[in-house]
């Protein structure tokens, strides 16, 4: 009998604690947005600059959380489970959409789509609007205009161009990349191209960005809209894909078989010492330069050029932009706390104050008709995606690779990027796994 | 004294009992029953019956990762008990400086598994540099930097174990055997061995849940390349569960036949190597 008085008490107490803590949470009555950022590099800005200043403008609390480098996915995951969820939060595109389909509310009365300038670029099921782009980026072969530049003056040089400027296709670039390593001395570089990172967790620059070239050609080719999920991909420019990435790895600053050490800092650092003249990375990798200790590359000389693969026609082509970037509002939170979600965004990228944060701290490319000509970001690469995007003759690549069926495919492409790179998997059986990968991931995740 | 005991036993036991419910329990049983549903977040799921159970088997990865991790757990298992055992017998001959030995030995087990696989990672890099290769050139040099990290770890741990397992020993018994003209390796086989199977028993129990537990070390030193040939069940099941949109499911029945077959080997173990223990 004085047992089972004892169980009872016990499950009392257990039942007083576990209610006490739920209501606790739910009594705040602070009106307050919480954001969970996607980008480490500018998380100080949010709460440094952008939290401080919303609050003071409008009386609302901003509560800014930001996962660690690469675990935005798992992050997102617990904290949408948690009893006060993340109002607004990110997604990388229609897969990544997929995964979070029932959390996301639709945009389409919202203050800040009215003020999304392309409304084609936000992410839609059906009549609904589920995400909106908040940043424009693109992304190329960045080269220090001071090497070439010195290469272009050699005496002996064995190209007829004169500039970096009329390097217009594979064939061109091939030719110089390869002239520039036989005098590399001269020079005073380690390598033309900066390492190939290949460590874990480094490898996206090319199993997503670079094989959005062939990705993006094959779907022109057969007339397939961007942002259209598709089991039709034949790896049509594998063999093109393969010429830059051999001349990637024969003309780099690192052996081949060290690459597996080599993470994109370590490739930004040798181009800001001044050890490379070309690295293939966006305009978010701004600050990676600059901000390098003994950085040796003038503002002035770091210049952009398109990523060229041998197709036809390609000096029409340019930087590859588009946005990875989009935000999304949660359903689940009351209809009080999606409206403040409304305000912050809007307030971010309308208000004279959000815009002059977005310009000098955050440096993004916006897709929103509030800003102007000159409120547009002034750091070098973002100043050449906008003369790239405005150049005449060229039109921009578009980001084919948000339709990559899963991150897995990625995952997958990349690791066999790795075994080609160490000699134990031929370029052919690279692009035979990556097609059949693709049609199993797309079946998958159908 | 003992009346009173019992009747405020129940207020000292609640705060462990709260967190062993909060923390192991309901995580446990939720887990379980994910395991049954398709999901993205852990509250909110749709019932789908046994084919997240199915799904694991589409691809092989679960069984590759499953082949990688016995072979790494045999190798770590006899490796640390072998070379942790004869540093206990060492250490417990009275050289001089004993307990300088011990303590330096025990020390990397202080150290956590993700700053234990980063100070690898660079020594074992430094070592391939010559050959121009990194741990992930090759996965060979993978499964070897792992089995030398978790020797590395543990061997400390499991020396302090035997080390009281043999200072237990009763010295007349050795005394006894050496006037009975036993020689140093008979004495070792019938005497001293016999008698620390019950630290052998909980040693090998250790290694090898240990061995099939290890997730962070893995996830430093190597993540599982090249091409996930080094990727072990508990990294595998993590994968699946955070990096493959709608496989949520899927990595949450890995994570029940995970547990079910690492109970079904320990409890193996255990029985096995407590039939051979002796009263001494």
């Amino acid at each position: 009998m004085k047992r089972k008085y004892i169980a009872l008490t016990l499950l009392i107490t257990l039942l007083v604690a576990v209610s006490g803590f739920s209501a606790g949470t739910k009594e705040e009555a602070v009106k307050e947005v919480y954001f969970l950022n996607f980008k480490p590099e500018i998380a100080s800005v949010y709460e440094t600059k952008v939290a401080p200043a919303f609050e003071a403008e409008t009386g609302i609390k901003l509560k800014v959380v930001t996962a660690a480098s690469g675990t935005y996915a798992a992050t997102l995951k617990s904290e949408l489970a948690k009893s006060s969820p993340p109002t607004i939060f990110q997604t990388n595109g229609p897969v990544g959409l997929a995964g979070s389909l029932n959390y996301v509310s639709d945009l389409k009365n919202t203050q800040f789509y009215k003020i999304l300038s392309d409304k084609s670029m936000a992410l839609t099921s059906g009549d609904q609007v589920l995400a909106i782009p908040y940043a424009v980026e693109g992304y190329g072969l960045i080269y220090n205009d001071a090497i070439m530049r010195a290469y272009f003056a050699l005496p002996n040089k064995k190209v007829s161009i004169k500039s970096a400027e009329e390097i217009t296709s594979f064939a061109l670039l091939k030719a110089v990349v390869e002239d520039m390593t036989r005098n590399k001395d001269r020079l005073g570089i380690k390598g033309v191209f900066a390492s190939t990172s290949m460590a874990p967790g480094n490898d996206w620059r090319w199993q997503t960005h670079l094989v959005n070239v062939p990705l993006a050609y094959e779907f022109r080719d057969k007339g397939i809209p961007t942002g259209t999920k598709t089991d039709n991909f034949e790896f049509k420019y594998a063999n093109e894909m393969k010429q830059l990435w051999d001349l990637y790895l024969d003309n780099s600053t690192t052996a081949r078989g060290l690459l597996g050490s080599k993470s994109v800092d370590d490739a930004m650092a040798e181009f800001a010492l001044g050890q490379a003249a070309i690295v293939q990375n966006g305009n978010w990798g701004a600050a990676q330069i600059l901000g390098v200790q003994g950085n040796k590359v003038a503002d002035k000389d770091i210049k952009f050029m398109p990523i060229y693969i041998g197709v036809k026609g390609e000096e029409h082509d340019g930087l590859n932009v588009g946005t990875e970037n989009y935000l999304c509002i949660n359903s689940q939170v009351s209809a009080e706390k999606q409206a403040l979600a409304d305000q912050f965004l809007t307030w971010l990228f309308s208000s004279d104050t959000g815009k002059a944060i977005v310009k000098n701290d955050l440096m993004f490319i916006t897709p929103f008709n509030t800003f102007k000509d000159h409120e547009l970001p002034t750091d070098p690469l973002a100043k050449e995606v906008i003369r790239w995007m405005n150049k005449d003759g060229v039109s921009s690549m578009p980001w084919a690779f948000s339709v990559i069926p899963s991150g897995q495919w990625k995952t997958d492409f990349g690791a066999d990027l790795g075994q080609y790179i160490n000699g134990k998997m031929s370029w052919s059986d690279v692009a035979k796994r990556a097609v059949a990968s693709w049609k199993t991931e797309y079946d998958l995740t159908k | 004294m003992d009346k009173t005991l019992r009747r405020w036993a129940p207020l000292f036991v609640l705060p462990a009992l709260i967190s062993f419910i909060i923390a192991f329990l309901v995580p446990m049983i939720m887990g379980l029953v994910l395991s049954f549903f398709k999901f993205s977040t852990v509250t909110d799921g749709v019932f789908v019956g046994w084919s997240n159970y199915k799904r694991i088997f589409t691809d092989m990865d679960f069984v590759t990762s499953l082949w990688m991790n016995v072979r790494f757990t045999v190798v770590t298992v006899i490796s640390i008990n072998i070379l942790a055992f004869f540093l206990a017998l060492l250490l417990t001959q009275g050289v001089k400086g004993t307990n300088v030995y011990r303590t330096i030995f025990f020390m990397p087990n202080l150290i956590g598994g993700i700053v234990l696989g980063w100070i690898w990672l660079l020594i074992i890099n430094g070592i391939l540099l010559p050959r121009n290769a990194t741990i992930i050139t090759d996965a060979k040099y993978g499964f070897w930097g792992l089995v030398a990290l978790a020797n590395w770890q543990n061997i400390g741990y499991m020396m302090v174990i035997y080390i009281a397992g043999i200072q237990t020993i009763n010295r007349d018994l050795i005394e006894a055997a050496q006037i009975d003209g036993a020689n140093s390796w008979i004495r070792l086989k019938s005497v001293i061995l016999p008698s620390v199977m019950p630290a052998i028993t909980i040693c090998t129990f250790l290694t090898l849940t240990s061995g099939f537990k290890i997730f962070d070390q893995n996830l430093a030193l190597t993540a599982g390349n090249p091409a996930r040939q080094t990727e072990m069940l508990a990294l595998n099941i993590y994968n699946t569960f955070y990096t493959r949109t709608n496989f949520e499911g899927v990595g949450q029945a890995k994570a029940v036949l995970f547990t079910i077959l690492v109970a079904i080997i320990a409890l193996t173990q255990l029985a096995a190597t407590r039939q051979k223990e002796v009263e001494a």
